[in-house]
């Protein structure tokens, strides 16, 4: 649209990480929401809880804010179904998009944890680890690095999820959220994680810097 | 921007469109920071009653403070036209909920939600109010305070502030706010905020209005003026260190 | 047609040959079968009452009102098919949202008791639409202070000191007209209600029923609200004393 002015958009910053193992998988975000050099608070949560059965969506640059779906199928959404569904609705608005980045975690239907990524229209790719957001530059390599991910070229296709115990994990992203901290101005101020497994959901919070 | 400025690109900032029909793409008369901080019983809001016409200080008894419902404050930086008619806009969305007779009424949250709504639909139309707006209540004992912006970005949080007073008073309020502040101290926090934003924020004046809401209903105090002391050295020969080279 | 008379009742827009609409006064008809709906002018205020019959038992109480409220200073009761009532109250309050949104100031009563009578009475010129079958009194405080209206299918719309309409409007107007309203206050008036109310149930041949109470006077700070509970409940006390004193003689 010719009248669309940069107005309509805010990048209020933000970082988030998901990393699926056999049978956990972790979501995490920062709480800092920002605009340019200042803070409007410290204590956004950008980790949204879908359905009971684990799906999470998480939307770092959270300008557009939730838009959210909860299913009548007479039993909770999947975790694939609801990556399709949210990749439709970002598609939807192909032409004025959302600008949000999203992640999708949750478990699949084999109780194997899954993570979808996404760009701000709608296109998605199930990986088995990523991050986005403005600190997702400098976390993507760590990840590359420490997960050792297989070769997408390799054939046939290998598993993408990560070796790594259900704790190892968490302390992963730790560091990388405190590393990320160190260096990205929007990202910072506490840390928000939430791990599902066949057990539930689990929520933990980590104090990061303030400055 | 200041109105009928040269954006970055260097284009003529417009209000008409190919369509000819108009939309605020820059405000006109507008106020500065609204300052909203929650304390013991509830929440105060301060700001001051000047509306700037781009840097000519036009009106100077403008109230953008006021009560919505019978648990909400609303306090508005930006346009104040537009938040004349957000004011329409919430005045018949509690008359309509008023007429059900039902007993039940509108809080803070549900006023919130309602202006999130409306200024991310706004923008969405390419026609945003041009406003941030900070709501503040107290309903059945649970005290709330948020803010929205012009395109639609919303949040809650202890303290808030718009415009300057993001930068200049909430550095203040994070430093010295308590959960069980009392009233005078709460008072003492937003005054020294507001002196700051005054001494530094170009388009504040000297006049005030502060108010609260608790359980027991909202207070909005007449206008008044805060001393000020002008003998700081940073104050004294200004030009002093900016000598030009001619 | 078989005989004369016969056949001009079928359509609000045809007359008969003496230059009556059957159809209208059916739907007055309608309003003359329901429960009896009264209000009055007291010195300081307006009340309105409704002798609000309950078709079952098991409807869950507060159901089905009969009193509306329009803006904040208005209020109107309904008599007749209460869905229709309904209708037209949704257009009293959108008339009276849309007036301040213009003006600034809510709607005098006059004005909206006009807007209602002008939509009533719309409803009475086209062939594919049907009257309405309910009566409407209005009560509202404004500048001018407290008056009272009431709107009949026909969409005519008369200001009143007071007014019934209902099953029991005749005696009801009758126990109005001795009451010395210019003296009266909305406290008195609210008492005096309840005993017409309760005064024109006739308990042999009716459904049961509940005494809806509402007014707007000095006491509501010119707003019109529910009768307060406590209140309410004296007018009922009041309303069966003065019953069985009447069965007693």
């Amino acid at each position: 649209m010719a009248l669309r002015g940069d107005w309509v958009y805010e990048n209020n910053g933000g970082t988030c990480v998901a990393i699926a193992g056999s049978d956990y998988c972790v979501v995490a975000a920062d709480t800092r929401l920002s605009v340019g050099y200042s803070i409007y608070t410290r204590d956004y949560s950008k980790i949204c809880k879908l359905c009971d059965s684990s799906p999470l969506f998480l939307l770092p640059s959270p300008l557009t804010a939730s838009t959210i779906y909860q299913h009548q199928h007479n039993k909770q959404m999947s975790c694939p179904a609801m990556a399709r569904l949210l990749s439709n609705t970002l598609y939807y608005k192909r032409f004025f998009p959302y600008y949000t980045f999203n992640i999708l975690g949750g478990l699949d239907n084999e109780g194997k944890g899954c993570v979808y990524s996404y760009d701000a229209v709608g296109s998605y790719e199930r990986v088995g680890y990523s991050c986005q957001g403005t600190g997702g530059a400098l976390i993507m390599p760590v990840l590359d690095n420490q997960l050792k991910s297989p070769s997408p070229l390799l054939l046939p296709a290998r598993d993408a999820v990560t070796p790594l115990s259900e704790s190892e994990a968490v302390d992963l992203v730790k560091d990388v959220f405190a590393s990320a901290t160190e260096r990205d101005i929007y990202t910072g101020d506490k840390l928000e994680i939430i791990v599902v497994n066949a057990s539930g959901i689990r929520q933990e919070f980590l104090d990061l810097r303030k400055d | 921007m200041e109105w009928g400025a040269v954006s970055s690109e260097g284009k003529e900032v417009s209000t008409i469109l190919e369509s000819g029909s108009q939309r605020t793409l820059s405000p006109y008369v507008t106020g500065t920071s609204v300052l909203g901080l929650k304390y013991k019983d509830g929440v105060i809001m301060a700001a001051d009653m000047g509306g700037s016409y781009g840097s000519t200080l036009r009106y100077k008894s403008v109230e953008r403070i006021k009560p919505i419902g019978k648990h909400t404050l609303l306090g508005a930086s930006g346009e104040i036209s537009d938040f004349q008619e957000i004011l329409r806009y919430l005045d018949e969305l509690i008359i309509y909920d008023h007429m059900w007779d039902d007993g039940n009424s509108l809080g803070p949250k549900e006023v919130h939600n309602y202006l999130n709504r409306v200024m991310y639909n706004r923008r969405n139309k390419f026609n945003p109010l041009w406003n941030s707006l900070v709501v503040g209540g107290v309903k059945n004992g649970q005290k709330y305070l948020g803010m929205v912006g012009m395109i639609g970005t919303h949040y809650e949080d202890n303290h808030v502030a718009t415009g300057f007073g993001n930068h200049l008073a909430r550095p203040i309020m994070r430093a010295e706010w308590r959960e069980d502040l009392t009233f005078e101290e709460a008072v003492k926090i937003l005054e020294k905020c507001l002196l700051v934003l005054l001494y530094r924020d170009r388009s504040a004046i000297n006049k005030f209005q502060i108010s609260k809401i608790t359980e027991e209903g909202v207070t909005i105090s007449e206008p008044y003026a805060l001393k000020t002391f002008w003998g700081f050295s940073a104050f004294q020969n200004p030009t002093k260190g900016a000598e030009g080279s001619w | 047609m078989s005989s004369i008379g016969t056949g001009y009742d079928l359509s609000v827009t045809t007359f008969s040959p003496d230059g009556r609409v059957f159809q209208i006064e059916y739907a007055a008809k309608a309003v003359d079968n329901s429960g009896t709906v009264v209000g009055i002018k007291c010195k300081d205020g307006i009340v309105l009452g409704v002798e609000k019959l309950i078709p079952s038992k098991m409807m869950l109480a507060g159901s089905n009102r009969r009193i509306h409220a329009v803006h904040r200073h208005s209020g109107m009761a309904v008599s007749g098919l209460a869905a229709d009532g309904r209708q037209i109250v949704a257009r009293a309050k959108s008339e009276a949202t849309n007036y301040e949104r213009i003006y600034g100031e809510p709607i005098p009563v006059k004005e909206l008791a006009d807007r209602v009578a002008s939509y009533v009475h719309l409803c009475t010129l086209y062939w594919w639409l049907r009257p309405f079958g309910c009566g409407i009194i209005i009560g509202g405080y404004d500048r001018d202070g407290p008056q009272l209206y009431m709107v009949e299918p026909s969409g005519v719309s008369y200001r009143y000191f007071g007014a019934a309409i209902g099953k029991g409007r005749q005696a009801a107007k009758t126990e109005i007209e001795k009451l010395k309203l210019s003296e009266l206050t909305c406290r008195q008036g609210v008492i005096e209600v309840a005993k017409i109310i309760y005064g024109v149930h006739d308990e042999a041949k009716d459904k049961a029923f509940v005494l809806e109470l509402s007014w707007v006077c000095e006491e509501s700070n010119r707003q019109h609200q529910k009768v307060p509970e406590d209140l309410v409940e004296a007018a009922k006390a009041a309303a069966q004393a003065a019953l069985e004193e009447m069965d007693a003689d």
